[in-house]
């Protein structure tokens, strides 16, 4: 059965600042998922875990982050901050039996770059292979 | 302060399993200075909650509130403004705070989110130690202000044991010995030579082995 994922995307401003250039114009132009949902940071330090599990919360079937190169954070150690609570959450995720690549973290460099497009694409694979997310499920 | 962590969820799933009006109850005490229990996990834990349970396909209401201390008769008054509103109060306050609910809201099922651990301090941001035992004898003035009771795998009272070596621990080499930081110590506080008296044998009665202890100050009670 045909699925596509509901994926969501935290992004901080720097990472993602070329990205929404044009009204996400150029992004589109680029063939960016239109299934991936973009929210930009000033920083990714200032990701909460419960944003990213409201997230889930919210239907989503994956969630990653996109952030500044660990070591050349605009903001010295926000990306660093950001990857602790994605491997926080990634480890309450396989607590609760679920797949822990559900969420990821990823460094990149700042601007529009092939790696952004690349960490989306792969997102989409990954979760299309783990299919939708089990906290999806109807109550009984 | 007390030190405590989250305990797995799959065990706190359990103790929720027919809860669906679920209040999970911060404490701003000791278990929000070790990140453990505070507002901030209890919000974190709230939604595992949400999660966990909906992943097993049920539906719970699952809200937040905090006290200011869960171990005060006074604050845990604070409680009768959800009287009758959840089914499972899930505490992340220390042991000490659950069981004040318990023993004041007879009706209300409380559930412990946080494994109690130990008596504890900051060493450094993300990283918590055991520096106390309670034991309600304190010989911190005879070892320099080092704790050979919660310190020392075997609270020797004459130690070090023959497993110390190299300064560290045979039962966890990636432990200081504490006899060894004592000795030292005691050393560069010129005070080394006190340590050749032997310590008499100790009573432990203090230290819980008669049961709970309890403590009055008559002065202070009305």
């Amino acid at each position: 059965m045909s699925f596509t994922p509901d994926i969501r995307l935290f992004t901080c401003h720097y990472a993602a600042a070329q990205s929404c250039a044009e009204g996400g114009k150029v992004l589109g132009e680029l063939n960016f998922p239109a299934n991936i949902t973009l929210t930009r940071l000033a920083c990714t330090g200032k990701l909460e875990e419960t944003d990213l599990l409201k997230a889930f919360e919210d239907g989503a079937d994956a969630v990653y982050v996109v952030g500044c190169p660990a070591e050349g954070c605009h903001n010295v150690k926000g990306s660093q901050r950001a990857a602790k609570r994605v491997a926080a959450v990634r480890k309450a995720l396989a607590e609760l039996g679920v797949e822990a690549d559900r969420v990821r973290m990823y460094h990149l460099e700042r601007g529009l770059h092939p790696e952004f497009i690349a960490a989306a694409e792969e997102m989409n694979a990954l979760t299309s292979r783990l299919g939708k997310s089990p906290f999806c499920r109807k109550a009984a | 302060m007390i030190v405590a962590e989250r305990k797995p969820l799959a065990e706190i799933l359990k103790m929720l399993r027919d809860s669906r009006k679920i209040l999970v109850l911060a404490c701003k005490g000791c278990v929000t200075v070790c990140s453990a229990g505070g507002e901030r996990e209890a919000e974190i834990l709230a939604s595992l909650v949400r999660l966990g349970l909906r992943k097993e396909g049920k539906e719970a209401e699952v809200a937040t509130a905090s006290l200011v201390r869960q171990c005060d008769k006074e604050y845990i008054d604070g409680l009768d403004q959800y009287a009758g509103q959840y089914d499972a109060i899930l505490s992340t306050a220390c042991g000490v705070g659950v069981n004040f609910i318990a023993n004041l809201r007879p009706a209300e099922h409380v559930y412990p989110a946080l494994n109690t651990t130990f008596f504890g301090g900051s060493a450094e941001q993300g990283v918590w130690k055991e520096m106390c035992a309670g034991c309600g004898h304190c010989v911190l003035h005879f070892t320099g202000g080092l704790c050979p009771v919660a310190r020392c795998a075997k609270s020797l009272m004459n130690g070090p044991c023959g497993g110390s070596a190299n300064g560290r621990c045979e039962i966890n080499t990636e432990t200081d010995c504490v006899w060894q930081m004592i000795y030292d110590r005691m050393g560069r506080l010129e005070r080394q030579q006190e340590l050749t008296a032997a310590a008499p044998v100790r009573d432990w009665s203090t230290a819980g082995h008669g049961g709970p202890r309890k403590r009055v100050r008559e002065d202070l009670t009305v």
